[in-house]
C-alpha cells in the first residue's frame, strides 16, 4: 500500500484540532501501526495508549472514520485508497491528550456492581454446578473492557447528566453475569433498575454493534435483564406467585 | 464521583466522523415501515373484499362481530353490537393486539427509536433527542408490558391456524364444501408459519418460557424449551420482516383475489 493520509486529533481538553500526517503503510498493517510509525517519525510526543496488540488488553479503543474501534484490530486494507483516514479519541469520555481519554467513569461504576455471594456448599463442603448452568454467562467473560460500549451508548455519550444513574453495556453485562451465576445469592434487582438504570437503554444495540468481542450485549444481557425487572417491578401476575414462593435471594 | 469524571471531553467540533452511508438503514426502515402502516390502514378502513372463500384476511380475523362477511368458528356467533362497527372496519376490533405486539416488540423499538426517533440514527451519530429518559417515564414504560402482548399474539397465532386450516375446505358449485389447495392456501399457511416463528423468537417469550431460570440444571424442561427459542430469538428480526411482508401479502392476495383482479390458481 502506498501513502495514507490520516487525520489524527491533537489536543486536550482545553483544545486541540485533527493534524494531517502523511506516511507509508506496508501490507497487513492496522491503524496501529500507522500511529506508531507517525509516533515514531514525525511526531514523538503523541499521546496514544496500547499494550497487547492483539486485541486481548482492550487500550487502543478509539474513533476510526467516526467508528468506535480497537486501532489494533482495524487493518488498512479495509479503507479505501487514497481516501484520508480520522482517527480520534474516544469521545464519550473527558480528554486527556491527543488519543488518550479518561475512562475512570467505568471504574466507579464497575465498583458499585453489587458482587457475588455464593450460597453456602453442599454436605460434602463442595459446590456443584453443571455445564448447561453456566454455559448462559461464559460469552460475558470474554469482555476485554475496551469500553468502545460505554462510549458509543448515546445514554451517556449525548446526556452526560444520566452518566449519573446508568451503568453502561459493559456492566449490565456483569450483572446479568452475576444474576444468572447458579450459585449466587444477591437480589440485585433494584439496583438494576435505579443504580444501573436499565431502563434508560432504549436497546439501539450500538454496543453490540462495535463490541470487538462480538458479545450479544443487547440480547443476551440487557434484554434479559429488563425482562427479569419486568418480573419483579411491573407484572403483577409474577408478583402474586413469588408471594406463595420463599425468596431464594436476598438484597444486596 | 470522581471530578474528573466529568471533565471536559475532547474538544471536536464535528457532530460525527462517520463517511459510509449510515442513513441508508433508518431511511429504508421509515420506507418499508412507514409503507405497511399505509397500507394496513388503508386496508383496515376498506371493511371489504377480505373474505374470498375459502380464503380470510388476516387483518380480519377473528370474526368478532354479526356483520363480519366470513365465519371463523361456524354459525351461530354471538351478535357483538359495538356502536364503533357501524363507523369502523371489524379490523380495528382485531388490529390492536398484533399492532401493539409489534409496537412494543423489542426488535421493533430498536428499529424506531433509530428510524422514526432519531436516538440515535445510526451508532455514534448524535441523538437528535435533547431531553433522554429511555424507558424509564410514562409512556414509554410501558414497553416493560411487553409479555402481556405476547400472550395475546399467541392467541392469534392459534387463530390464524384455524384460517389456514379452513383455506382446506372450498365451497362446492352446488353447495356444502370439499378439500382443496389453492395458491391461497399455501399463502395463508407461508404466513401463519412466519408469524409463529415471529412470535415464538420474541424476547419475552425467551424469558418467559425459561430465561427467568437461574440453575437450568434444575429445569431440564425449560432449559430445553429456553434453548429452541434461543436459536429462533437469533433470528427474531428476519423473522420480524419476513412477517410483516407475509402478512401484508396475505391480505393483498384475498384482496385482488376477491376484487377479481387475479384468478387464484386451484392446485388440487
Ligand atoms: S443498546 Fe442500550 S446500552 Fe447498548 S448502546 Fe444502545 S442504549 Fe446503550
Ligand atoms: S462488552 Fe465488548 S465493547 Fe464493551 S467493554 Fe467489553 S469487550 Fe469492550
Ligand atoms: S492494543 Fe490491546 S486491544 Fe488493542
Amino acid at each position: 500500500m502506498p501513502t495514507v493520509t490520516m487525520h489524527v486529533f491533537r489536543g486536550d481538553a482545553r483544545g486541540g484540532d485533527f493534524k494531517e500526517y502523511r506516511v507509508e503503510a506496508d501490507p497487513g498493517m492496522v491503524v496501529l501501526d500507522l500511529i506508531h510509525r507517525i509516533q515514531a517519525t514525525q511526531a514523538t510526543d503523541l499521546a496514544v495508549r496500547w499494550n497487547c496488540k492483539a486485541g486481548k488488553c482492550g487500550s487502543c479503543s478509539a474513533e476510526i472514520d467516526g467508528k468506535p474501534r480497537l486501532m489494533c484490530m482495524t487493518r488498512m486494507d479495509l479503507f479505501n485508497e487514497g481516501e484520508p483516514i480520522s482517527v480520534a479519541p474516544i469521545r464519550g469520555f473527558p480528554a486527556i491528550r491527543d488519543l488518550v481519554t479518561d475512562v475512570s467513569y467505568n471504574y466507579v461504576k464497575a465498583k458499585q456492581v453489587p458482587p457475588l455471594r455464593i450460597k453456602p456448599p453442599e454436605p460434602d463442603g463442595t459446590y456443584r454446578m453443571m455445564q448447561e448452568d453456566i454455559d448462559r454467562i461464559q460469552e460475558f467473560h470474554k469482555c476485554i473492557e475496551c469500553f468502545l460500549c460505554q462510549d458509543v451508548c448515546h445514554v451517556i455519550r449525548d446526556h452526560e447528566e444520566n452518566k449519573r444513574a446508568f451503568a453502561g453495556p459493559r456492566f449490565f453485562i456483569k450483572l446479568a453475569s452475576l444474576d444468572m451465576h447458579p450459585l449466587d445469592t444477591v437480589d440485585r434487582s433494584a439496583f438494576v433498575k435505579d443504580a444501573a438504570g436499565v431502563g434508560l437503554c432504549n436497546i439501539t444495540k450500538c454496543c453490540t454493534e462495535v463490541c470487538p468481542e462480538h458479545i450479544h450485549i443487547t440480547d443476551n444481557a440487557i434484554i434479559p435483564l429488563k425482562e427479569r425487572m419486568a418480573d419483579e417491578f411491573f407484572d403483577p401476575v409474577v408478583w402474586l406467585l413469588r408471594k406463595f414462593r420463599s425468596k431464594k435471594k436476598q438484597p444486596a | 464521583m470522581s471530578a474528573r469524571v466529568t471533565a471536559a471531553r475532547p474538544p471536536i467540533a464535528a457532530p460525527h466522523l462517520r463517511r459510509d452511508a449510515w442513513w441508508a438503514l433508518p431511511l429504508t426502515v421509515v420506507i418499508v415501515l412507514g409503507s405497511f402502516i399505509v397500507y394496513s390502514t388503508w386496508a383496515a378502513f376498506q371493511n371489504a373484499h377480505y373474505w374470498a372463500p375459502p380464503y380470510l384476511s388476516p387483518f380480519y380475523s377473528p370474526c368478532l362481530s354479526a356483520t363480519c362477511l366470513h365465519v371463523t368458528f361456524g354459525y351461530g356467533l354471538p351478535e357483538i353490537q359495538l356502536p364503533i362497527i357501524g363507523i369502523l372496519s371489524p379490523a380495528f376490533l382485531i388490529l390492536w393486539g398484533p399492532g401493539l405486539f409489534r409496537l412494543t416488540c423489542y426488535y421493533y423499538r430498536k428499529a424506531y427509536y433509530r428510524s422514526f426517533w432519531l436516538s440515535p440514527p445510526a451508532c455514534a451519530l448524535p441523538d437528535a433527542q435533547r431531553r433522554y429518559t429511555g424507558e424509564t417515564r410514562f409512556p414509554l414504560v410501558l414497553q416493560n408490558y411487553h409479555r402481556y402482548l405476547w400472550y395475546v399474539a399467541v392467541i392469534f397465532i392459534v387463530l390464524l391456524t384455524w384460517d389456514a386450516v379452513l383455506a382446506f375446505r372450498f365451497p362446492r358449485p352446488a353447495g356444502g364444501t370439499e378439500f382443496g389447495i389453492g395458491v391461497g392456501t399455501l399463502v395463508m399457511w407461508a404466513n401463519v408459519i412466519l408469524l409463529a416463528g415471529y412470535t415464538f423468537s420474541c424476547h419475552s417469550c425467551r424469558h418467559v418460557c425459561g430465561g427467568h431460570v437461574d440453575v437450568f440444571s434444575k429445569a431440564p424442561t425449560r432449559y430445553r424449551l429456553w434453548h429452541v427459542i434461543t436459536r429462533l430469538n437469533e433470528q427474531h428480526p428476519t423473522f420480524a420482516w419476513l412477517s410483516l411482508f407475509s402478512v401484508g401479502l396475505t391480505d393483498l392476495y384475498i384482496r385482488l383475489v376477491s376484487l377479481g383482479v387475479i384468478r387464484d390458481l386451484r392446485i388440487i
